[in-house]
């Protein structure tokens, strides 16, 4: 299917057929209940594609996608929350808040009372937070490792910071119980069809932002970055205002999947944005090939499913195929299924790319730069130049 | 005065067990370049040990000496393996390390919970650790002294080795310089493999230790994997007296931020505290010196 999917006509029918799809086959053929977790799976590929860009393109190996994720669905719980209260309740204060706290709204949850606040919140949020961490770890060519680790802690030290702030953000319970979404009743199938709606185009807005990140000039820049960063540094870009940048997207896209999530599932809590849903988040952008387009997002989506139809039968099972996938398909197949082909087809070839340092990149059509050879990589910054 | 020492004391102690769980990365990443998520799961494995062998052996004081080198053992032959049948295969991808290790600590975590339970375990500290000495006034517990010395000990065992033996020598070559260490006539397959083994096998040790001041889980990898980490980045990768000086300052300034605020909050300071550090060194405490560009 990938090779169809060749040249710009090629992409712009692709993009349609997953339109259809997306937007007019599923919601005609799917139960509502279906509809809905197919909603929560979609949320979960937003996060891959961002995650596709930082790491796979990036080589931002990012393990705190969760944070950005977690601060995109509290914000939007903490407003949906006080809707219910003062829709439902009269009193204006959620009612956790009365069980475990003073009964008063502390002051920073306020200002999401108002659903413009919320709505731009979600997304600058995350992307601050972004900035701040980006600017602060990359303009001090703090990378590699380095950078792993530290998004890894930032991660369980949010979880941390939530489950000790039991009176504010509900504890290790999170925030659940909420009955309507901007006005509209959560409990309505037809609302419920306008989630996964929502979800949907979403996922198909941040697929075309992706691609016309990665066929941009910018695009060709972060793939530079990630073979080669001191060469695009001697040429005269900046690599840390490049890594910054696609984080900061990646982290954009991590908040608005969250707050997508919050009304489609029901529930946020530390347990979905701690260290192990943050690196759970990798492994099916890993397995659909990290450097290409759609391998994040088919990868997202099927691992999703897989978890959901198998790990409520046979949870102890579903871990070790977890584990076993991270094994498997790091250790063995670093470009993911998208490599499949020409692991078969050009063993030779394939095998010469993955001698290199550089990551072995799956040769997706969409990623003419990620193909080039380090000689051909040096002369495309001067190029985009001129 | 005593509350003064106490809380030193607290650090201090938070700081051993940070060092004996960091010392074994430190090789580990130091050397190799190898970001071993599984080395908490080690620990696990060592804790689990000490269970194992006190089931064997009645007697709390025994066992518990037993169970460090048997938890040195466990820990080191599960690192062989790990090394042999995975990492070596990678050295040229690190980040991706990483990912394959998360994915081995996650079937180790799970075997852990098919064979003892999800419930946590308690191991018995022998009669000569239980109770508290007085230092100035402030009550320290017995079995926190008993880690610190361990870890001191460790450490001690562990510079002697890198300083004094021609294995460390070539060791510290490979460090260095892969690739001079290798033409000049050193096994590099070797020296990976007997790092990785003691890396790991500190590992083990550390489980042993922390069975003293808590009880064994299936999850106890996860709660110090990430702090261990922590000490590795800012005391510099690769280097042991910056992984000493790292835990002992964690230790302390964690435990003055837990007093002064809350617990949670005070894993939050510590992060950031980390980040501003690396702003003023980006390459931890101590860096090897060297001229690569990376």
């Amino acid at each position: 299917m990938m090779g169809l999917l060749r040249g710009r006509l090629g992409t712009a029918a692709g993009f349609t057929l997953g339109a259809l799809l997306l937007l007019g086959v599923a919601p005609a053929v799917l139960p509502v209940f279906s509809l809905g977790l197919l909603g929560k799976f979609l949320c979960f590929a937003i996060v891959a594609v961002g995650i596709g860009l930082a790491w796979g393109r990036g080589g931002m190996l990012t393990l705190g996608q969760g944070v950005f994720f977690g601060l995109g669905a509290y914000i939007m719980a903490m407003h949906m929350k006080l809707a219910d209260a003062s829709l439902f309740g009269g009193s204006g204060v959620p009612d956790f808040m009365s069980l475990y706290g003073s009964g008063e709204v502390p002051g920073w949850w306020e200002p999401f009372r108002s659903p413009v606040v919320t709505l731009l919140a979600v997304v600058l949020i995350p992307g601050l937070v972004a900035l701040v961490l980006g600017l602060a770890v990359f303009k001090r060519r703090v990378k590699g490792a380095y950078f792993a680790i530290l998004s890894q802690a930032l991660a369980a030290a949010f979880a941390v910071f939530l489950i000790g702030q039991q009176a504010t953000t509900g504890g290790s319970n999170g925030l659940s119980g909420f009955r309507s979404f901007f006005g509209f009743d959560l409990k309505d199938p037809n609302n419920k069809v306008m989630l996964y709606l929502i979800a949907a185009v979403v996922l198909l807005l941040s697929i075309a932002l992706a691609r016309q990140l990665m066929h941009s000039r910018f695009g060709e820049l972060l793939v530079a970055v990630r073979d080669q960063e001191e060469r695009v540094r001697f040429l005269g870009y900046d690599p840390a205002t490049i890594k910054t940048v696609t984080y900061v997207v990646a982290a954009v896209l991590a908040g608005i999947a969250g707050a997508l999530f919050v009304p489609l599932v029901g529930i946020i809590s530390p347990a979905d944005v701690g260290v192990i849903p943050s690196i759970a988040f990798l492994i099916g952008v890993a397995i659909g090939g990290r450097a290409t387009l759609l391998g994040p997002v088919l990868g997202a989506v099927s691992v999703a499913a897989a978890q959901s139809a198998l790990s409520s039968t046979f949870p102890s099972f579903w871990v070790y195929f977890q584990g076993l996938l991270f094994i498997l398909v790091i250790g063995f197949m670093p470009g993911g299924l998208a490599s499949l082909p020409s692991l078969i087809g050009r063993r030779g070839k394939f095998r010469t790319a993955a001698s290199t340092p550089a990551l072995p990149v799956a040769p997706a059509p969409a990623s003419p730069a990620a193909l080039l050879k380090p000689e051909e990589e040096a002369a495309m910054p001067e190029e985009a130049r001129r | 005065m005593e509350l003064l020492i106490g809380q030193m004391f607290a650090g201090l102690s938070l700081g051993s067990v940070l060092l004996l769980a960091a010392l074994g990365l430190s090789l580990t990443f130091g050397q190799m370049g190898v970001i071993n998520m599984a080395h908490g799961e080690f620990m696990m494995a060592g804790a689990y040990t000490a269970f194992v062998v006190q089931q064997a052996i009645a007697d709390a004081g025994v066992s518990l000496l037993v169970s460090i080198p048997a938890g040195f053992l466990v820990g080191g032959v599960l690192g062989l393996v790990l090394e042999a049948v995975l990492l070596r295969r990678m050295y040229h991808r690190p980040l991706d390390t990483l990912l394959v290790t998360f994915g081995v600590a996650l079937v180790l975590q799970q075997a852990a919970r098919d064979i003892f339970g999800a419930p946590s375990v308690d191991v018995r500290a022998p009669a000569w650790l239980q109770g508290n000495i007085e230092v100035l006034g402030a009550p320290i517990p017995l079995t926190r002294l008993f880690i610190l010395a361990l870890s001191l000990l460790c450490l001690a065992g562990l510079v002697l080795l890198l300083r004094g033996t021609p294995l460390g020598r070539r060791i510290r070559a490979v460090v260095l310089n892969r690739d001079l260490a290798e033409t000049s006539g050193i096994s590099t397959r070797r020296s990976d493999q007997l790092t990785f083994f003691i890396g790991s096998g500190l590992a083990g040790v550390a489980g042993v230790a922390v069975t003293l001041i808590g009880s064994t889980s299936p999850y106890l990898g996860t709660s110090y994997i990430v702090d261990a980490f922590l000490v590795v980045v800012a005391g510099g990768i690769g280097q042991v007296k910056g992984a000493v000086i790292a835990a002992f300052a964690l230790g302390v300034l964690q435990s003055v931020f837990e007093y002064s605020t809350t617990a949670s909050i005070g894993k939050v300071l510590i992060l950031i505290v980390i980040v501003v550090f690396l702003q003023l060194r980006p390459q931890g405490i101590f860096s090897l010196k060297t001229r690569s560009l990376a």
